[in-house]
Parts: C-alpha cells; structure tokens; sequence
C-alpha cells in the first residue's frame, strides 16, 4: 500500500520475522532431527520418524526421529555413566557449565525463538520476549544455585538419573525448567521433547555441545508418547518429571508405582480469575489478555475461568469484549500479532469440540471478529459467559483461547467458586484492597496466586500446583529439593514386623480393655464390631483394638476435613499445644514405656529410650511450628513473591510397625505442627502405644478432628486411604511393603504420597527421622506474586 | 491530514454534572499500567511504508511549541513556517504526497506570541494555541488567569492550553476543581480549550485519573499531560491512565474528549508507540489531530530523518532538514 492510503487507514501493515536463518539451520540437519545423546547428534537407521509441521500454515518443517527402546537404553545408560563425575566436581564446577548455557542462550536467542515460533505456532512477540529469556534467566539462576549447593544445602545430594518428558506449549522453556534444577544438583538427565515441538530441543543439544558439557550429562530422545513411557518407566531411571496433561500424569503416577522414583507432576488447571468491584477494571481486563491469550490460552496456568462480582459483571465483560474485539490473530511470525497458531490440528478439533459441546448445556458466546488466516490451525479468542459451575465448560480444562465466567457477590462465594474445582495451579486475584488481596490469596487452593498481575513467572519463585494439577514445585529453592535428597536417607530393607503370637485367656478378674478408635475427638466403636487382641511377648493377652475398616476411614477423614480451621489457627497456639502433648505424655513416662517393652519385648532402656525421643520430638516440632517461615523472593518485579508455606490439608498416615510411639509421633508432630489435619493408622502389631495416647491427646487441648486414630490392619485399608479423594496426601511408613500399593492408588486424585519403598528408618536418629524433610512433607509452598507501587 | 478526508465534525464536550460517585470509583493501578506500556511496543511493530505514514500522521498531530523566556516575533515567525513546511519537499514528494498537505497541528506560544502567530499563519488552517492561566504553575491571582484566557481569544488564539489547581487534587478539593475547569472553559467561549493536569505533580496516577474525569466533565476539549516545566512530563503510564479516562467518559456521555502528551517525547519511536496506544485503547477516530497531539519541540526533527531513511535507505544528519 502506498503511504498515502496507509495515512487514511493506519493500518499496522505487515512485520514479518524472517524465518530464513531457522530454515538454514533445519537444512543444515538435511531436515531431520535426531537423538542428543552421550555427547553426539545422530540420526540411527531403521527408526521411525514424525512430521513436525507449522502449525501456522501446514509446511512440513523436519522429521523428528522416533527413539526405540535401544536408544532409551544407551540414553540412559550414557546418563548413569556421567552421573558419579558430573555430581563429584562439585557445585562450583556444575555452576560454570550453567552459565555457558545460560550465554550460550542468549547468544543464540534470535534462532531459538523463530525456531519455536516456527515449530510451535506462538506469536514470535511471545517467544522472542518471553520464552527465550526466561529459558536464560532459569539457566543463570541454576548456576547459582550450583555454586551454592555444598554451603547452603550440606545435607542434600542428587537423585542420580532424571528422566523427564515435557509438554509442547513452551517446548525450550519446559526443557529448561527440567534440566536446569537437575544439572545444578548434579544429577544428569534423559529429557523428551514434545512430539509436536522438538525442535529447539536438537539446537539446545547442540548448545550443550558447544558449552563443552561432559558427555551424557544432558541427553535428548525424541518420538511420540511411547518414547516417555519406556523412557520414565526405564530401571535406570531414579526420578521422573513430568510436565503435560493431567490424564498422562495419572498413568505415570500409576506406571512407575513402586519402583522407587521420585516423581514430580505438574500437569492441567482451570485457574481463577478473580475480579473483585473495586480492582482497576481497565487492567484486570488488560490482565486477562496475558492470562488466557497468552500462547493461544495453552497454558497449564491461563486464567480460564473468570469470576467477576456481579455490581460490576456487566461493565467488565462489556470492557473485555472491546478489548478481545482489538486482538489481532495471524501468522504468528508477524511481530504484531497477539494470537497465533493452535500447536497442531489435533488440538484444534479438541478445543472447538469442548466448546461446541459444552455451549449446549448454556452460556453466551462472544467471538473475537478479526478475520482468521484461511490455512493453518487457529482458533479465536472466545469469552463465555452465563457458565454455571455445572457445566462442563466450567470444570473441564479447554486448552485453548476460551475464556469462560460467572459472576459472584461476596469474597467468601469468589473462593467456594475458586476452588470448587479438581485443579489448584494458579490464581490471579483483582482488587485496589490489600485486605482483601492477602484475604483471598491464601485461601484459594493454588501453587501460584498473582495479585492484580497474572502469568508471572521467574526462577527464583517456585511453580507447581496441588490437587489434579499435580505435585512438586519447579524453580525457587524449593525446586532444588526435588532434585535431590537427603545424604541420611535410609538404605537398609525393612523387614516385616509381626504381631506376637498369643492366646486369649479369660478376662477374669481384670477389668476389660477394649481400645476403640478415636475420630473426631471421641472414641468410636469400629464399623466392622470386630477386635484383635495384641499379646505380649509372653503370650498374654495385653488388650483388644478394634479392628478398622474402610467406613472407619471414611468417619475419620470426615472428621479431619472438618477440622481444618486447625491450620489456620496460629501458629503459636499449634506450638503450645505441642508442648502440652510433650509435657501430658512426660507426666506418663514410664506407663508407655512399660507399654513398648510389654508389646515388643525390647529392653526397658529401649522403651524408655522411645517414650523420651518422643516427648524431644513433640518438643522439637512444636519448636518449628512458629519458625519454619517461608520467604519472600526477590523475583524481577516491584514487589514481592511471598512464599508462603500452606498446610497440605488432610494427611493420612500408615505408621512405622517398629518404633510404635516413635515412629507415629515423628509423623504426626511435623504435620500437626505445619497446621495439618490427620488421619492415623498406627502400627499394626504394636497398636496400643497409639490407643494410650487418646487420653492425651484428650487432655492436651488438640481440637476435635485434627487427630484420628483408627486402628487396622494396614492392608485393609491402604487402599481406602490412597484412593480417598479428600486425602490431601498419603505416608506410610509400615513394613508390609504397600509402598507401590500407595503410590498405585494416589492416582486417583494425584495426592502426594511419601511412601518408605520398604527401607528402614532408624526413628531415634533424628538426622534420618526429624527435621525440614518432615516439613516440607507437611507442608505445601504457596508463591504469592504481590506487585506494588502507586 | 490531507484536506481530501476531513474528520467528521464532532459535538464539543459540553460536559456533565459533577459525579463523584463516578470520578471516585475510577482506579488506577499502576504496576500493572506500567506491564502493560511496558509490553506494548513489543506487541506492535510498524515497518517501511507503514511507518512512514504513521511519522507523518505524527507530525500533522504536533503542536509546535516554543515557551521560552527568550521568544521572539521573528523567533515564532520562523517556528510557523516550519509548522506549514515540516517535511522537506522532495521526500514528499518521493512518498507520492502533495506538498502542502502536511503541516503540524497547531502552533503553540505564550499569550505576547500569540499576534505574532496568528499573522504568520494567515491563510492556513493551522491553529494557535496559547499556554494560559498563569502557565506553568497556575497560581496568579484568579481573576488575572481569567482574564488572560479572554485576552489571548481576543487575540487570535484558537486553542487555549490552561493549567489546573494542583491543590485542588492534592487535597481532594474535587468540586474546586470541577468549578474551576468549568469557568476557564466558559472564558474559553468557542475556543478549544486544553487542560494540563501537569501529572508529574500530582502525586499517583490515581490521583491523574480522577483529576481528568473531574476535567473532562467540566467540558476540557482535550486533557494534557505537562506544561513540559514539570520533573516528570509524559510518560506511557500517565498517558495509559489518562487516555482509558477519554474512554470511560466517551462510553457514557458520547463525547470525544482530545488527548495530548507533552513534553518528553522526541523520538521518532516514541511517537509510534504512543500512536499504537492511542489506536490499541481509544481507537483510530482519536488518530486525528482534532483529538490527539503532541506537545513537542524537537520531535519533527528526529521524523525527518526517519522520513528521509526511508526515502533513500540511508540514515540522515540534521543539517539537512531546515530547523523551525
């Protein structure tokens, strides 16, 4: 067009980024990308391979090399070889090799970025200003966090062998994420690339390469989703990370239970999307362009469900309908493009297909007009409101440019709608009252809460969710700790305890003791109406436990969940109760340490050894509850990321066999102290140092519900409490070996679990048995992103 | 703007009752109006001949301003002819657009500049607009900043640029404020009148939102950043805040209210971004010099040589474009 024409219409006109140099580059590969592994790029014959397209208009940009289990292998094999070295030349040498990445990045951000847009469909705005340099940014504070591992973490070592698979919205950012906490930590890595989107992964290897990382540090296998499943179901294989859809996280979880690995997931959401009457209503619509038309909305984290109060809805939506009227949708290598390409055509029926079937169920649609590209995966921004938390549209994740709202009238109803959800990513909270602001971020189920902001991200504050959105955190320091773990961690096997044999005998002239259970405060008959009797050494009857079943858990995690007002209780009083419990059982000392000696046969020094690291156990935690602080990151805003440490929730507790008094006080004392609601179920051949302990715990001014003790046999109900949807997360230390059981049914609602694998804890170390391993078990880290400034 | 397409005439802000209840309501959060500026010129990239259109859409939208102790007759004379002559007329006519075309929007001066502007402009449409109100800080004796409005119409100023009481925000003193506005804008008679919040004073941008709410229902035509004597002229937030006020106020009353930054802006790059704001949040209606300026003195400069680059693909030098 000519200057004069374009002086009438002032249009923005085209700004394409040349895609010449990437194109080079994938032609320097003759178009084919290989495997990244020990230190070499190759392309293996006889391999299958995948098309990877642009999503934007349908060119065919490479094929992708389908890796087979002899690659995974050698991958993995490459990756144990390099692992003892890499870990042993310490942080600071780990923290240099980081810091090339980091340049290295940098120095080849512009080809990162037109590669992903190219191979993802993200406007090259978003990979240019955002991806690439939080890929750096991660890259640099892992290099720190290197270079400080020995002095800040003394007790932490690596995992050993990570094996990762990540999703296709940020392909490099993701690969980042995964690997840089990993290799800061000295472990080495098998990472998957997303089918759609491996692109940048083969110039990051080639990255890899020129920084002069030792081979088999970082490798790369790249193929469809039957590549991470032999890759995360591989023995060689000592953690799993996994970023994706929550269905994949659930089979994983279900795959790899019981064999050992540490797992972290962080998979879908339905965040919240807040707007209170009197937030800037011009920015929080402002806002929801960066929440849900942010990467075409295919963002585990997008703010895809907005509540608005209801005074100001009609205002506010009509605000945002101008706003989205605005948005210009197109090739996404144009520099002025705000919405881009849906990553591949597969996504895009899924998302017009979730949308056209939940339409019927109600809502009033309104589409963004700008006229789409005829060729190529787009879909447009879309807002849905009139969407009832009924409907489908509501509780089912879109993935996509979809927006949907209801509206709300008080704070409390904003949160019940919030979090009446199966998901707990993120949240972004909307309002000029600080009152309100630090009100409501709390109490919002999320891993993330952003105050009038949204869709901030940084390494220095951790990311991941709870719930169905999965478990674990990604950046901050408390990233580091899931790729690492204690240097006391146990390595002896368990061997099953059993209960003592014995036969009943008359009651007589004693007076009956029939333990029942104790749920919400009281003492309940078991459902089943049946008892076990527990025998001493000699054979004597000591007492009848009621024998629990899975009505009992159910009552008791009833109870539990209705007392969660526990944690929010201060934490000065969660102390003093503490104490009081340490200070009731002292008062009984040598009644359960008689008890310990007369169930296990142990040495009367031994019993008291138990009873008095028990009472130093209450004490030590009740020492914690009010210091176990949490931290405000100095993340790159004005403000602040206050990270705050949330209690679990509800944690159902399978206690150690051996050590009874011990072992279930050295669990119960971190997650009371934390503020956590419990459900117990103590040793099942020693039971009664647990049933002796209701009258303490009667005694020692502990609310109704926050403990509950249901005596069982582990086996009956493992099942019951890993599969309980309200468990927030299940432990078992028992040595009936339920490990992989547990894991196994937590899948139902992803739960975290922490599971023994069958190794045996020495309960009186407190190097192996106390301290903040204990607390971060109890306890759930919540980033709060507060921007300031007026 | 080429006289081919005049803008359709609008209704002049008559203004509205004083609402309160509406003007304290108006929020403004400034992190987040920062993310936004902040991200803006990464979201819009104007190229080639698409930016050359724009730099020229630009300058019909500068008001040419000398304020300077030191101002002469001569001194304002040539300011005018560079104001009907902005852009060297060969690179005109290189972008096939007819001299004589293109002018900047107004000519801006102090109320003795004011006859000395109005003849050198004779025979154009180029307005001239006077700083009034005892400019810049607004504290001669109320009466006299009346007066000077009268005055300065009286003779020959088309567009009045007043300053407001910033005690009045800083205390709150709303209605003060609505009343004051109002009695410049009836001295004003039919001359357009511009109000300088002079926002670098006023504390918060909150403060900067109210405050042209509060202006803008008191009838101002236009709301201005700056006097350009403040620490702190225009800046991308400021505008943000001041602009989505222009559209708050149009969305109930049906007025279009004018928005004019000053002071601040000088680079050829910086008028694109804040065009692309204006375009993004107020739409292209407020494109037009009758609803948008700039308050600038060295700006033409730096489009010229951008001008010229695009011309000739060669980066230029200003000695070869005439200075005002």
């Amino acid at each position: 067009m000519k200057v004069k024409e374009i002086l009438e219409t002032m249009d923005y006109g085209e700004a394409p980024e040349s895609a010449e140099q990437a194109k080079e580059w994938i032609a320097r590969h003759s178009g084919k990308m290989g495997l990244y592994i020990n230190n070499s790029i190759e392309c293996p014959d006889g391999r299958d391979s995948l098309e990877s397209r642009n999503p934007a208009n349908g060119e065919l940009l490479a094929h992708v090399c389908q890796a087979d289990s002899d690659d995974i292998d050698r991958a993995v094999h490459a990756a144990r070889k390099a692992q003892p070295e890499w870990e042993g030349i310490g942080g600071p040498a780990r923290a240099k090799y980081l810091y090339a990445l980091a340049r290295l990045v940098q120095k080849h951000s512009r080809l990162l970025a037109v590669l992903e847009t190219l191979d993802n469909g993200k406007p090259i705005r978003e990979s240019r200003d955002i991806d690439i340099p939080l890929v750096a940014r991660h890259f640099y504070y892992h290099a720190g966090a290197a270079q400080l591992m020995e002095k800040e973490m003394p007790d932490q070592q690596a995992l050993g062998v990570a094996g990762q698979v990540i999703p296709w919205n940020f392909p490099l950012l993701m690969l980042a994420w995964k690997i840089a906490p990993a290799i800061a930590m000295g472990n080495t890595v098998v990472l998957k690339p997303a089918e759609y989107t491996s692109l940048s992964a083969l110039l990051f290897a080639e990255i890899c390469i020129e920084a002069g990382l030792p081979a088999g540090v970082v490798n790369l296998v790249t193929g469809d989703g039957r590549v991470g499943e032999m890759l995360v179901t591989h023995e060689g294989i000592d953690k799993v990370a996994f970023t994706g859809s929550t269905e994949i996280g659930r089979n994983i979880r279900q795959a790899i239970a019981g064999q050992g690995k540490e797992l972290t997931l962080e998979l879908g959401g339905k965040s919240p999307y807040i707007v209170f009457d009197d937030a800037d209503l011009d920015s929080a619509v402002e806002g929801l362009v960066d929440a849900i038309w942010f990467n075409q909305g295919q963002v585990c984290c997008a703010g895809s469900r907005l509540f608005v109060q209801e005074g100001i809805a009609e205002i506010f939506h009509r605000k945002l309908r101008a706003r989205m009227d605005k948005l210009r949708i197109g090739d996404p290598m144009d520099k002025s493009i705000d919405v881009g390409a849906i990553v591949d055509p597969s996504q895009l029926e899924s998302i017009t297909c979730i949308v056209e079937e939940g339409l019927k169920e109600g809502g009033v649609r309104h589409t963004c007009p700008a006229k789409l590209p005829e060729t190529g995966c787009f879909y447009p921004p879309t807002l849905i409101t009139e969407v009832d938390p009924a409907c489908q549209l509501m509780q089912e994740e879109i993935f996509g440019p979809v927006l949907v709202g209801t509206t709300f009238r008080t704070p409390a109803e904003a949160v019940a709608l919030a979090n009446n959800t199966r998901y707990g990513l993120a949240a972004s909270i909307w309002t000029e009252n600080i009152n309100l602001a630090l009100d409501i971020a709390p109490k919002v189920i999320c891993g993330v809460a952003w105050i009038n902001s949204t869709n901030q991200f940084d390494a220095a504050a951790g990311f991941g969710g709870r719930r169905e959105s999965g478990f674990g955190r990604e950046g901050g320091r408390e990233g580091l700790f899931a790729y690492t773990r204690s240097k006391n961690a146990p390595t002896n096997e368990l061997a099953e305890v059993k209960a003592l044999p014995g036969k009943s005998e008359p009651v007589g002239a004693e007076i009956d003791r029939t333990a029942k259970l104790f749920i919400g405060g009281k003492q309940a008959r078991p459902d089943s109406g049946y008892s076990t009797p527990v025998f001493s050494t000699e054979g004597k009857l000591l007492a009848q436990v009621g024998q629990g079943n899975r009505k009992d858990i159910r009552n008791a995690v009833e109870a539990a969940a209705g007392a969660k007002g526990w944690g929010k209780s201060t934490a000065h009083l969660r102390a003093q109760i503490l104490y009081y419990l340490g200070e009731n059982l002292s008062a009984r000392k040598n009644e359960f340490a008689e008890r310990i000696l007369s169930m296990t046969g142990c040495e009367l020094e031994t019993a008291e050894l138990e009873v008095n690291s028990s009472i130093d156990r209450l004490f030590t935690y009740a020492a914690w509850a009010d210091k176990y602080d949490g931290a405000a990151h100095g993340v790159p805003i004005r403000g602040v990321a206050l990270a705050m440490n949330e209690p679990v929730g509800v944690i159902g507790m399978i206690c150690p066999d051996e050590s009874p008094l011990l072992g279930l006080i050295s669990l119960l004392a971190p997650a009371l102290a934390m503020g956590n609601t419990c459900v117990v179920v103590p040793s099942e051949p020693f039971p009664l140092s647990a049933t002796d302990l209701y009258q303490v715990f009667e005694t020692s001014d502990l609310p109704a519900g926050v403990v509950n003790l249901v005596t069982a046999k582990h086996a009956e109900v493992a099942e019951t409490l890993a599969g309980h949807m309200e468990i927030d997360s299940q432990w078992y230390f028992g040595s009936g070996g339920l490990s992989p059981l547990i894991e196994k049914a937590s899948a139902g609602n992803l739960k975290r679990t922490w599971v023994n694998q069958g190794k045996s804890i020495d309960w009186n170390d407190s190097r192996q048995a106390e301290g903040k391993m204990f607390l971060r078990q109890a306890t759930e880290v919540k980033n709060i992103w507060i921007p300031y400034g007026e | 703007m080429s006289k081919s397409s005049p803008p359709n005439e609008l209704f002049r802000n008559s203004g509205t009752e004083l609402d309160l209840d509406w003007a304290l309501s108006v929020q403004a959060n400034t992190s987040a109006i920062e993310r936004r500026c902040k991200t803006l010129p990464g979201r819009r990239s104007i190229k080639k001949a698409n930016q050359a259109a724009w730099l020229l859409k630009a300058i019909t939208c500068i008001d040419l301003t000398t304020l300077s102790g030191d101002d002469t007759e001569q001194r304002v004379r040539r300011l005018c002819q560079k104001a009907k002559y902005p852009v060297r007329r060969d690179l005109l006519e290189a972008m096939e657009i007819e001299p004589g075309t293109i002018h900047t929007g107004a000519i801006c001066v102090y109320h003795e500049m004011v006859p000395a502007a109005v003849s050198a402009l004779e025979g154009t449409n180029i307005p001239v607009a006077a700083v009034s109100t005892g400019f810049p800080a607004g504290l001669s004796p109320y009466a006299l900043r009346l007066a000077e409005i009268g005055e300065s119409v009286k003779a020959g100023a088309q567009e009045i640029d007043i300053v407001i009481s910033r005690r009045h925000v800083l205390t709150q003193n709303w209605q003060a404020l609505y009343d004051e506005m109002k009695a410049f804008r009836k001295a004003c008679g039919d001359a357009h009148v511009k109000a300088i919040l002079a926002t670098g004073e006023l504390g918060t941008l909150r403060n900067v939102a109210r405050a042209s709410m509060i202006c803008m229902m008191a009838g101002a035509d236009f709301i201005k950043t700056s006097t350009g004597k403040e620490s702190v002229n225009a800046t991308l937030p400021i505008s943000l805040t001041m602009i989505r006020q222009i559209r708050d106020y149009y969305e109930r009353t049906g007025y279009h209210v004018g928005y004019k930054p000053a002071g601040g802006i000088s680079k050829a790059k910086d008028s694109l971004t804040y065009l692309s704001l204006i375009k993004e949040e107020l739409g292209d209606r407020w494109l037009q010099p009758d609803l948008f300026r700039f308050g600038a003195s060295s700006l033409l400069g730096d489009i010229e040589r951008q001008l010229e680059h695009f011309v000739t693909g060669h980066y230029s030098a200003n000695y070869r474009h005439a200075i005002g």
